[in-house]
C-alpha cells in the first residue's frame, strides 16, 4: 500500500507541482476498512496466533488455535457473504485501498472459495488420531519440534515430550490471508507482496512433516529455491512493466497498453510505449504466475513438493493455492492485458496443451498416490487455463466454477490420503493400495467418488466445471484446445480409473496397510468433499449462476 | 372424467407396487389385494366407457395430461393418455378378462408358496398393458410395450426352479427384443420425419400426405416406418418369423397363458397396426407386407396346432394362427381394421375360456398335459366341457357364435383385397385356415372329453422336465379327475358367456363397426365372390375339418403313444423346424459373426487401442526420467521455459 502511496506521489503529485502550492503535501492514506475486512481478520487471527505460540501454555495451544483458526475463517468467510449480500461484488464493486486492491466478483468469489477451502483443510491440519500416540500424547501429521535435526537427541527429546507444531495454525492464516489479497491485488506489487506472503508459509508448512523428515525438507528447500526463482522473474518482469507504463496500477497499465494514455512520465521517457518492455515484461509475469499454478515448463516442483509436504499441506497447497493464482492470472489477463490479448493467446495456447498433456501422460507412470494426486493437478491447471484462454465472461465463471469445484475434490482426496496408512505412516505407494475396497469399502468407495470427479465423470463436480470450461473455450474459439483438453481427459481417466481397479478388483495383500479411523475433524474435511462433489455434479446450476453472476472484474 | 384415465393404471400399479415390496406378511392377503384392484380398474373402465357412450361419436376420444416426461427443445416426451374408442375397447378387455384371471388364480395358484408375487406380476402386466394402450404418443406406448415384455419374461419364468421354464423365459424376451428394437427405430424415424411422436400429430401428418397438405411424407419413409412397427408387431404377436417363443411360453402357469399369452399381450402387434393405421394407408407395400405375414402365421399356427399332443401348445399354435387372422385383417387397411379388433375381442374371450379350462383339465389330472393320455373327460368334469366345448364352437366359427361373426368377416375382407389373383389367395388362405381351424380344435376336444379314458399314472415329476409341478398331487399315482373349485369355474362360465355372445352382439346393426369408425375408419369391403358364397364355403371347410378329425380321433381310438406320424407331421411337432431354422441361420450365424468380430477385436481394435496405450506409457517413461529430482535441473527448465515464453510472446508480435 507504501508502494501505491509513493507512485501516487510521484504521479499526480507531478501535476499538483504546477500548482499554487510550493510544498508537496502526502495524503494521508485512505483504506476502507470493512471493505477488505475478510483478509485483516485472518491476518488479525494470524497475529494473534504468533502471540499465543508466545504466551499460551503449551497444553492448550492446540485447542486455542485451532478454535481462533476456525472463528477467524468463518468470521472472514461471513464477511464475504456480508460484502456480497451488499452488493460488492455486483454492482456496487470498486477499487479501495487506494487502488491497491479490487473488491468485486471475481475475488469474492474466490475469497470465498479459498475461506472454505482453508476451513477444510485447517481441519485436516488438526487431526490428531491418525498417528499413533507417542508417549502417551497425540499427535498431528507435523514435526515434533522443526527445528530439530531429523534423527537427532533432540528430536527424540521432542517427541518425547510431546511437543507438537501449533505454530502451523497461524502459518496456515498468513497464508490464506495473503491468498486472500492475491486475487484481488489491484497493482503489481501488492501482487508481489501477497505472493511472498502466502509463499513463505507455505515453503515452511512443507518442511514441518512428522515422519520421513528428510524428504519433506527436501521438498521445502525446493520449493523455496525455485519459489524465489520464479519471483525474481516475477519481480523482473513487474520492473519492465513500469518501464513501459510508468505505473503498477493495473487500470494505469492497461490504459497504456491500450494508447488511451498519453502524458508521459519524463523520468521514464526513453522507455514508456516501448513493446518489447511490454511484452517481456508480461511474459515474465506470466511465467511467475504459471509457476504457482504448476503449469507445463514450470511445473517441476509439484511433483516433489507434493510428494515430500505432510499430507494435509500438500491437499492445502493443491486446492487453495491453486484458486488464488489463477485468480490473480485471471485479473492480470482480462485487467491488465486484455488489449494484449493477440499476443498472449497463442503462447498460453501452447502452455495449456503442453500442461495438459503432460500431466495426464507422466501421471500414467506413477506409482506413488501423493505423486499421482501431483500429476493429476498439473493436468487440471491445463484444463483451468483452457478456460482462461477463453477470455469471455463465461470463461471467467467457468474457470470460477471449476476452482470451486477442484479444491474441495482436492482436499477430500488427500485426507483420504491421510488413512491410509501402515507401520512407516502413510502408505502411499499404490501397490498398497490393492484391494483396499475389499478391506474399507466405504472409505475406498469415497476416494473413487473424488477420482471420478477428478477424471470428470457426469455427476460429479468435475464433470460440470470441466463441461463449463470446455464449452467457455469453444466458444472463445479455441476448439482445438477443447479437442486435445478431453483427449488428454481420457488419457487422465485411465490413471484415475486404474486406481478404481487397483482398489476394488484386486486381491488385498495381507501385509496391506489399515484405514484409521479418523477424528470427525478429517470425517468433517472429506464429508464436504464428498458432499460438494455430488452437490455440484448432481445440480450445479445454482453455482453455476453465481460464479456467472461474479464473473465481472472492476476496473 | 378425464382425471379417472389416470386411475385405470393406478390402481393395477399400485398393487404391483405393495405386492411386490411388502414382503412376506402379505402372503395371507396378497391375492385378494390384488384381485380387487384389477376388479377397481375394470370397475373405472366401466365407468368411463358409461359416460363416453354418453356423447357422440367424434367427441368421445379424452385425453389426460399427467406430465412432461423429457422436455428438451424440440423433444417433448409427455406422459399423457388418451382414451378414444379403440383404447376404451382393450381397457375393457383387458381390465375384465384381467380381473376373471386374477379370480381364477386365486383357485389355481392355491398351494404355491410364492403366490402373492404371482398377483404382483399380475398386477404389473395389468399396468403395463393399460399404459400400451391407453399411452398418447408412441414413446410412452414403448414404455407399456416393455413393461409388458417384462411382465410375460416373470411369469413365463415363474416356476424358475424348472430349467424349460427358465429358458423358455429367456427364449421370450430376446425374441421380443429383435421386435422391440423395430418398435424404437420405427419411434426414431417418426421422431426424425414427423419431428414429434405423438399419436395425433404423427397420424394428421401422415394423413397430410393423401390429403394433399403442405409437407408429405414421402411413401419410403412410411413404408420404413411401417415395417419395423410390423417388425414389432410379430416380436409381440409371435408372427412369423418372431414366432418361436410362444410356444415355449406355455411353461408359465396356465392363467399366464390365458390372459398374457392369448388374450392380450400378444394381441398387442394388431393394437399398434391398427393404432398407425394412417401410417399403413400411406404405405401400401407395408400393407402387403402385413397381410403376408398375417396368412403364412394364420397357416403356420394352424398347421403346428394339428400335431401338438401337449394341450397347451395346440391351443399356443391356435392362438397363433387366430392372430394371424387379426394381423391380416389390420393389414386391409380401413376394410379390415375394425374386423381385426372384433376378432380380437371376441378371440379374447373363447380363447382365454379354453386355456382356462385346459387349465382346469390340468388341475384335475395332476397337471398331465399330454392329451393322449386324457379321453373321455366329460362326465368327470361337466362345467369344464361345457365351457370350453363353448369356446371350441365359437373358435372354429359355428354359425350363431362370437368366432362366426368375427371370422367370417375377416375371410369376406380377405377375399376383397383386390379384384385380382392376391384377393383370391389371401382368401383362400383364410379360408383354408377356418378348416384347418376346425380340425385342430376338434381334434384337440375329442381327445379331451371323449373316447376312453387313457388316463397313466402321473411320472415321477423329476423325470419330466416339461411337467408342471404337481400343485396337489403325488408323484406316480393315478388321477381322480374332478371338477375345479367355484373360484376357478365362475370366469370360464362368465367367459362362456362371452364366447357366444359377444360376436353376435357386435354384429348386430354393425354396432362395433360404427362404434370404431370415429377411430379407424371403415369401408365396406367388396369381395371378389358373393358373400353368402363365402359363407357358404366356410361352413363347408368347417364340417370337412371336424368331419376329418373325427374319423381320426373320434372313430378311431387315440394310441397313448404318439405315433411316428408322416414327415409334415413330424416336422409340424417341431413346431415347423423353426428352432431348427433359427438354430442354423441365426445361432450359427451369430457365432461366426461374433467369432470374426472377436477377431478383428482383438487384433484390429485392440491393437490400435493397446498400441495407443503402450505409446502413451512408453511416452510417459520417457517424459517421467525429466523429474530427476535435482533442483538445478528444475531450475534450468524453468529458465528455458522462461526463455520459450519471452521468445514466442515476441515473436507472436513479429508475425
Amino acid at each position: 500500500m507504501s508502494a501505491t502511496a509513493v507512485h501516487s506521489l510521484w504521479t499526480t503529485n507531478g501535476l499538483w507541482a504546477t500548482a499554487a502550492e510550493p510544498v508537496a503535501k502526502i495524503d494521508s492514506p485512505q483504506i476502507e476498512y470493512s471493505l477488505i475486512a475478510p483478509t485483516l481478520i485472518v491476518i488479525g487471527a494470524a497475529i494473534l496466533g504468533i502471540l499465543i505460540e508466545a504466551f499460551v501454555p503449551r497444553k492448550s495451544r492446540y485447542y486455542v488455535q485451532l478454535f481462533l483458526s476456525v472463528v477467524a475463517l468463518v468470521a472472514a468467510f461471513a464477511a464475504v457473504v456480508a460484502l456480497a449480500a451488499d452488493g460488492r461484488g455486483t454492482t456496487s464493486s470498486g477499487i479501495v485501498a487506494m487502488g491497491a486492491l479490487a473488491v468485486d466478483g471475481p475475488a469474492l468469489f474466490l475469497q470465498g472459495t479459498i475461506l472454505l477451502a482453508g476451513l477444510v483443510a485447517i481441519f485436516t491440519f488438526a487431526e490428531r488420531r491418525l498417528d499413533p500416540e507417542a508417549h502417551g500424547n497425540r499427535v498431528d501429521s507435523f514435526a515434533a519440534q522443526a527445528a530439530s535435526v531429523p534423527g537427532s537427541d533432540s528430536e527424540k527429546a521432542a517427541v518425547r515430550a510431546g511437543f507438537t507444531t501449533t505454530e502451523v495454525f497461524p502459518l496456515a492464516l498468513f497464508a490464506i490471508g495473503g491468498m486472500l489479497v492475491f486475487p484481488s491485488a489491484n497493482d503489481l506489487l501488492t501482487l508481489f507482496i501477497a505472493l511472498e506472503v502466502f509463499s513463505l508459509p507455505l515453503y515452511l508448512l512443507c518442511a514441518l512433516a512428522r515422519r520421513k523428515r528428510l524428504m519433506s525438507q527436501e521438498a521445502a528447500v525446493k520449493y523455496f529455491l525455485l519459489g524465489a526463482f520464479s519471483s525474481a522473474f516475477l519481480l523482473f518482469g513487474i520492473a519492465l512493466l513500469y518501464g513501459y507504463a510508468g505505473t503498477v496500477s493495473y487500470a494505469g497499465i492497461a490504459d497504456v497498453v491500450d494508447g488511451t494514455v498519453q502524458n508521459v512520465n519524463p523520468a521514464l521517457a526513453g522507455t514508456m510505449g516501448n513493446d518489447a518492455l511490454l511484452l517481456i515484461g508480461a511474459a515474465l509475469i506470466l511465467m511467475g504466475l504459471l509457476f504457482k499454478v504448476g503449469a507445463v515448463p514450470f511445473h517441476m516442483w509439484t511433483p516433489d513438493v507434493y510428494q515430500g509436504a505432510p499430507t494435509p499441506v500438500t491437499g492445502f497447497m493443491a486446492a487453495a493455492t491453486k484458486v488464488a493464482a489463477f485468480g490473480a492470472l485471471l485479473r492480470l489477463l482480462y485487467v491488465v492485458l486484455p488489449g494484449l490479448r493477440w499476443d498472449w493467446r497463442p503462447v498460453m495456447w501452447g502452455v495449456a496443451i503442453a500442461t495438459m498433456l503432460l500431466g495426464a501422460i507422466v501421471a500414467i507412470t506413477q506409482t506413488d498416490i501423493k505423486r499421482l494426486l501431483a500429476y493429476s493437478s498439473i493436468a487440471h491447471a491445463g484444463f483451468i487455463l483452457a478456460g482462461v484462454i477463453a477470455t469471455t465472461p463465461d470463461g471467467i465463471s467457468s474457470v470460477l466454477f471449476y476452482l470451486g469445484a477442484y479444491s474441495f475434490v482436492t482436499i477430500g482426496a488427500f485426507a483420504v490420503v491421510t488413512l491410509v496408512r501402515d507401520a512407516g505412516g502413510e502408505a502411499t505407494h499404490l501397490s498398497k493400495w490393492a484391494g483396499l475396497g475389499r478391506r474399507s469399502p466405504l472409505v475406498a468407495a469415497v476416494f473413487a467418488v473424488f477420482l471420478l470427479a477428478f477424471a470428470g465423470i457426469p455427476l460429479t463436480s468435475g464433470f460440470a466445471g470441466k463441461f463449463a470450461v470446455f464449452k467457455a473455450a469453444a466458444e472463445g474459439g479455441a476448439g482445438a484446445l477443447v479437442v486435445v483438453g478431453v483427449i488428454s481427459s481420457a488419457i487422465a481417466a485411465f490413471f484415475y480409473i486404474r486406481v478404481i481397479v487397483l482398489m476394488f478388483f484386486s486381491e488385498p495383500k495381507p501385509e496391506g496397510p489399515t484405514v484409521a479411523v479418523p477424528s470427525p475433524l478429517t470425517m468433517t474435511a472429506i464429508g464436504v468433499g464428498v458432499a460438494v462433489t455430488l452437490v455440484l455434479g448432481v445440480a450445479p446450476q445454482y453455482f453455476l449462476d453465481l460464479a456467472n453472476q461474479a464473473g465481472v472484474f472492476v476496473r | 372424467m378425464e382425471n379417472l384415465i389416470a386411475l385405470l393404471v393406478a390402481a393395477p400399479l399400485l398393487g404391483a407396487v405393495v405386492l411386490l415390496c411388502g414382503g412376506r406378511r402379505l402372503d395371507k392377503a396378497g391375492h385378494w389385494l390384488g384381485t380387487l384392484l384389477a376388479l377397481g380398474s375394470f370397475v373405472v373402465g366401466v365407468v368411463l366407457f358409461l359416460d363416453m357412450l354418453g356423447r357422440d361419436g367424434e367427441d368421445r376420444a379424452m385425453h389426460q395430461h399427467l406430465f412432461s416426461w423429457i422436455p428438451v427443445g424440440g423433444f417433448q416426451a409427455d406422459v399423457a393418455f388418451q382414451l378414444d374408442q379403440l383404447s376404451m375397447t382393450f381397457v375393457l378387455l383387458i381390465t375384465g378378462v384381467g380381473s376373471l384371471i386374477h379370480i381364477y388364480s386365486i383357485g389355481y395358484m392355491e398351494h404355491d408358496e410364492r403366490r402373492r408375487r404371482f398377483f404382483g406380476y399380475l398386477n404389473l402386466f395389468l399396468a403395463a398393458m393399460l399404459i400400451l394402450v391407453i399411452a398418447d404418443n408412441y414413446l410412452l406406448l414403448y414404455v407399456g410395450w416393455e413393461g409388458v415384455g417384462l411382465a410375460s419374461y416373470l411369469l413365463i419364468g415363474f416356476w424358475q426352479h424348472k430349467p424349460s421354464a427358465a429358458t423358455a423365459a429367456k427364449k421370450a424376451f430376446l425374441v421380443n427384443r429383435v421386435g422391440d428394437m423395430g418398435l424404437s427405430i420405427a419411434i426414431m424415424l417418426m421422431f426424425t420425419t414427423f419431428g414429434t411422436f405423438a399419436f395425433g400429430d404423427v397420424l394428421a401428418a401422415t394423413g397430410a400426405e393423401t390429403s394433399g397438405a403442405a409437407a408429405p411424407v414421402s411413401e419410403g419413409k412410411l413404408t420404413a416406418i411401417g415395417l419395423m412397427l410390423l417388425l414389432a408387431a410379430c416380436g409381440k404377436s409371435a408372427q412369423v418369423p418372431l414366432q418361436s417363443w410362444l410356444g415355449d411360453a406355455m411353461e408359465g402357469p396356465t392363467p399366464v397363458s390365458a390372459l398374457i399369452h392369448a388374450a392380450t399381450m400378444v394381441t398387442a402387434g394388431v393394437y399398434l397396426i391398427t393404432r398407425s393405421g394412417a401410417i399403413f394407408n400411406g404405405a401400401p407395400d407395408a400393407q402387403l407386407a402385413v397381410v403376408i405375414v398375417g396368412a403364412v402365421t394364420l397357416l403356420f399356427g394352424a398347421i403346428v396346432g394339428c400335431a401338438k399332443d401337449d394341450i397347451k401348445k395346440a391351443l399356443a399354435g391356435s392362438t397363433m394362427s387366430q392372430i394371424g387372422y387379426m394381423i391380416l385383417a389390420a393389414g386391409l387397411g380401413p376394410i379390415g381394421y375394425a374386423f381385426a379388433i372384433m376378432h380380437l375381442v371376441t378371440h379374447g374371450f373363447f380363447k382365454a375360456g379354453l386355456f382356462l379350462g385346459a387349465g382346469s383339465v390340468m388341475h384335475g389330472m395332476n397337471d398331465e398335459v399330454d392329451m393322449r393320455k386324457y379321453g373321455g373327460l366329460r362326465k368327470y368334469m361337466p362345467v369344464t366341457f361345457a365351457t370350453f366345448g363353448l369356446g371350441y364352437l365359437a373358435i372354429i366359427g359355428f354359425p350363431g357364435l362370437s368366432g362366426f361373426w368375427s371370422k367370417d368377416k375377416i375371410i369376406e375382407a380377405a377375399f376383397a383385397y383386390d379384384d385380382g389373383i392376391r384377393g383370391w389367395i389371401f382368401g383362400g388362405v383364410a379360408l383354408l385356415g377356418a378348416g384347418i381351424t376346425a380340425f385342430y380344435m376338434t381334434r384337440v376336444m375329442l381327445m379331451t372329453f371323449f373316447g376312453e379314458k387313457r388316463w397313466q399314472p402321473t411320472p415321477d415329476p423329476h423325470k419330466d422336465p416339461s411337467a408342471e409341478p404337481a400343485a396337489d398331487g403325488h408323484g406316480g399315482e393315478m388321477p381322480h379327475p374332478h371338477e375345479s373349485p367355484k373360484s376357478m369355474t365362475i370366469p370360464m362360465i362368465v367367459l362362456a358367456f362371452g364366447s357366444v355372445f359377444a360376436g353376435g352382439l357386435f354384429s348386430l346393426n354393425e354396432s362395433f363397426v360404427k362404434w370404431l369408425e370415429p377411430v379407424t375408419a371403415f369401408e365396406h369391403p367388396h369381395p371378389v365372390i358373393s358373400v353368402p358364397a363365402i359363407t357358404g364355403a366356410t361352413m363347408v371347410v368347417l364340417v370337412i375339418g371336424v368331419a376329418i378329425a373325427w374319423f381320426m380321433y373320434g372313430k378311431r381310438p387315440v394310441p397313448v403313444t404318439a405315433p411316428r406320424g408322416s414327415l409334415l407331421t413330424r416336422a409340424a411337432r417341431r413346431d415347423l423346424l423353426q428352432d431348427d431354422f433359427n438354430h442354423v441361420v441365426l445361432v450359427r450365424g451369430g457365432e461366426h459373426l461374433t467369432r470374426s468380430l472377436v477377431y478383428v477385436d482383438h487384433t484390429l481394435v485392440d491393437g490400435v487401442v493397446n498400441g495407443t496405450a503402450a505409446s502413451f506409457g512408453g511416452l510417459s517413461g520417457r517424459l517421467r526420467k525429466l523429474q530427476n529430482g535435482y533442483a538445478r535441473s528444475y531450475a534450468v527448465s524453468m529458465l528455458g521455459g522462461t526463455a520459450v515464453l519471452v521468445a514466442a510472446t515476441l515473436l507472436m508480435r513479429a508475425v
